[in-house]
């Protein structure tokens, strides 16, 4: 296996009593594939159906049942090998992964181990800093989901439902080239990310459509790689950075205090936030895997997979590019922007001759603000993109101030409505005429005798000079021409 | 190859198979006696030539992702031997 080497950050090193550590994490996550239908059956994938509803005879693994493979799938998992840059293998093999458990009827899973899918990869990461690093794939595969075990039912019985039981996972390997919390949690998001752009995983972790099992381990910087654990199962991105975090720091202490690390399976405990061994120490694995008989080998042909890459949408790195390059965008904005593609289609229909900028600044800060506020997805924002855009019109037209923007915005939020009508008849419009300002001004210098003097002295005071008209104002005043004639007649 | 007794006992335990120590005794015979028939096939040379998976040319067989199954589950749960509300009831396991 390569490694990405990169030399090590000394922002991201762990402090220990024997000096700096640096942790080493790799990924394996299960996500789910978008298909009507599961991998060998034509049972449906659908979320939270009633108990053994979505289970065929394959499913349950009766006995002479045979699988026969959902192409959409195939393609998915081609799509998706696509958009991690990785090498396509025009033939693959699924093979048994042996064991017993009580939600996997068949006593193996169907999966894919020396010959899968798609090969070695690469997932560009931008972190919030403005800087970014590459992660490489190993692999991707197809394999089966298990049935789901119910275990809070009955007090000595576990309930089984196997809705889940062969739907399509594709589980994606990454190799150990994060450095960091940080670091796991922006892989995550951007996997995460491209897969929902591609369409071949909804990436809803709530309902475990994606699931990352998290390989950690640490050492002394640029040292030997240390023994790893592995914590599976760890279902949010915030999780992710937190076991990794709190896994680091244990085996730190472990080592320091002059033990050394078991390597063991270990489980998160959101609730605690903390990372503990599973409960029986399985015997060492030993799933006997063997080419399944009852699949041939999955082979399709270059030509087929051009026509995938071609009908490819455009992805998280080339949209995050081209709003760079098109709107003038700084890298931060653009990154935000992309993360749901919700987002950056609304963006792109507020900012089509527009100031791109602006258009960003709305989207990111008080629309996204807001909706974060009300727990809203930018696909039920009550302002629209026409709306939002015609605000943007009357602020650059100079119809309206800033401060105007930001009340008008808040009232098409709650009443809706054209912002054009509701500027003309609530006489929001701005007031450039600078006779009228100046008035204003007047007033307030007037009243204000002994601010007067003070400013003279403290020239900061302006800013509550400049409050005090727009107050007066309403907020209509041009806070440009405010500024102007309270400098000029207060001798600034 | 060869196989000793403990190997028999953990195949039979990943199988989930029951075996007292007499009867591992007499399966590693048995064993033994199977691969040693089996061997005999490492005496044909098969440098370069590819695992056969089929005997005859042909690709594996592919289906539309339609949903046409499933919505079955008072069958699907029909032979098990203890069932509640169209779960299956099994002891409990918990990881």
């Amino acid at each position: 296996m390569t490694i990405n080497v990169r030399p090590p950050d000394p922002k991201k090193l762990i402090r220990g009593d024997s000096g700096d550590w640096e942790v080493v994490v790799g990924m394996e996550v299960h996500a789910q594939v978008t298909s009507n239908a599961k991998l060998f059956s034509g049972a449906s994938t659908e979320f939270g159906g009633a108990p053994n509803s979505h289970v065929s005879f394959v499913d349950a693994a009766m006995p002479g049942m045979l699988p026969v493979i959902n192409a959409e799938c195939v393609a998915q998992a081609v799509r998706s090998g696509l958009g991690l840059k990785a090498e396509i293998n025009l033939r693959s093999v699924f093979d048994r992964k042996n064991y017993f458990y009580p939600d996997l009827p068949q006593g193996y899973q169907i999966s894919q181990y020396k010959q899968p899918i798609v090969g070695e990869g690469t997932v560009t990461v931008d972190l919030l800093d403005g800087t970014s690093f590459e992660v490489g794939i190993e692999r991707l595969h197809l394999e089966q989901d298990a049935g789901k075990s119910l275990h809070d039912q009955h007090p000595s019985q576990s309930y089984v439902d196997l809705n889940r039981s062969g739907v399509a996972l594709m589980e994606i390997v990454s190799k150990p080239d994060l450095r960091s919390a940080e670091e796991a949690r922006a892989y995550l998001s951007k996997l995460r990310t491209i897969l929902r752009y591609l369409g071949t995983c909804d990436g809803n972790m709530e309902e475990g459509s994606l699931r990352a099992d998290v390989n950690v381990s640490v050492r002394k910087p640029g040292g030997p790689l240390g023994t790893r654990c592995e914590i599976k199962n760890v279902n949010s991105i915030r999780f992710v950075g937190q076991a990794v975090d709190y896994e680091a720091r244990r085996q730190i202490r472990i080592i320091e205090d002059g033990g050394t690390i078991d390597q063991e399976t270990r489980l998160f405990d959101p609730g605690k936030g903390e990372t503990r061994p599973m409960r029986s120490k399985e015997e060492a694995h030993d799933y006997r895997y063997f080419p399944d008989p009852d699949l041939l080998p999955l082979e399709f042909t270059q030509e087929w997979v051009d026509e995938l890459a071609r009908n490819l949408p455009e992805l998280p790195d080339q949209k995050r590019a081209r709003f760079i390059a098109d709107y003038a965008l700084t890298p931060y904005d653009a990154s935000v922007l992309v993360v749901e593609k919700e987002s950056a289609d609304f963006f792109e229909r507020v900012a089509k001759g527009r100031d791109g900028k602006a258009a960003a600044n709305w989207v990111i800060n008080e629309l996204a603000g807001r909706l974060n506020k009300e727990g809203k997805d930018i696909a039920d924002s009550p302002v629209d993109s026409v709306q939002l855009g015609a605000i943007l019109d009357l602020l650059a037209a100079g119809t309206i101030s800033g401060k105007i923007a930001k009340d008008l915005f808040e009232i098409v939020w709650t009443e809706g409505g054209d912002p054009r009508e509701i500027v003309a008849k609530r006489g929001l419009t701005q007031v450039t005429d600078t006779g009228a300002i100046a008035r204003v001004v007047d007033e307030i210098i007037a009243a204000n005798p002994d601010k007067v003097a003070a400013a003279k002295a403290k020239p900061t005071l302006l800013g509550w000079f400049v409050g005090q008209v727009m107050k007066a104002s309403g907020g209509k005043a041009n806070p440009q021409t405010v500024n102007d004639l309270l400098k000029e007649k207060l001798g600034l | 190859m060869a196989v000793d007794t403990e190997t028999v006992k953990r195949v039979a335990r990943l199988a989930r198979i029951a075996v007292s120590e007499a009867e591992a005794e007499s399966f590693r015979t048995d064993l033994n006696a199977i691969l040693g028939f089996v061997e005999q096939l490492n005496k044909v040379d098969v440098s370069g030539v590819e695992p056969m998976t089929s005997v005859l040319p042909m690709a594996l067989p592919k289906r539309a992702d339609i949903v046409d199954d499933g919505f079955i589950a008072g069958k699907v749960v029909g032979n098990a031997p203890q069932r509640h509300d169209d779960f299956f009831v099994v002891p409990k396991v918990v990881e």
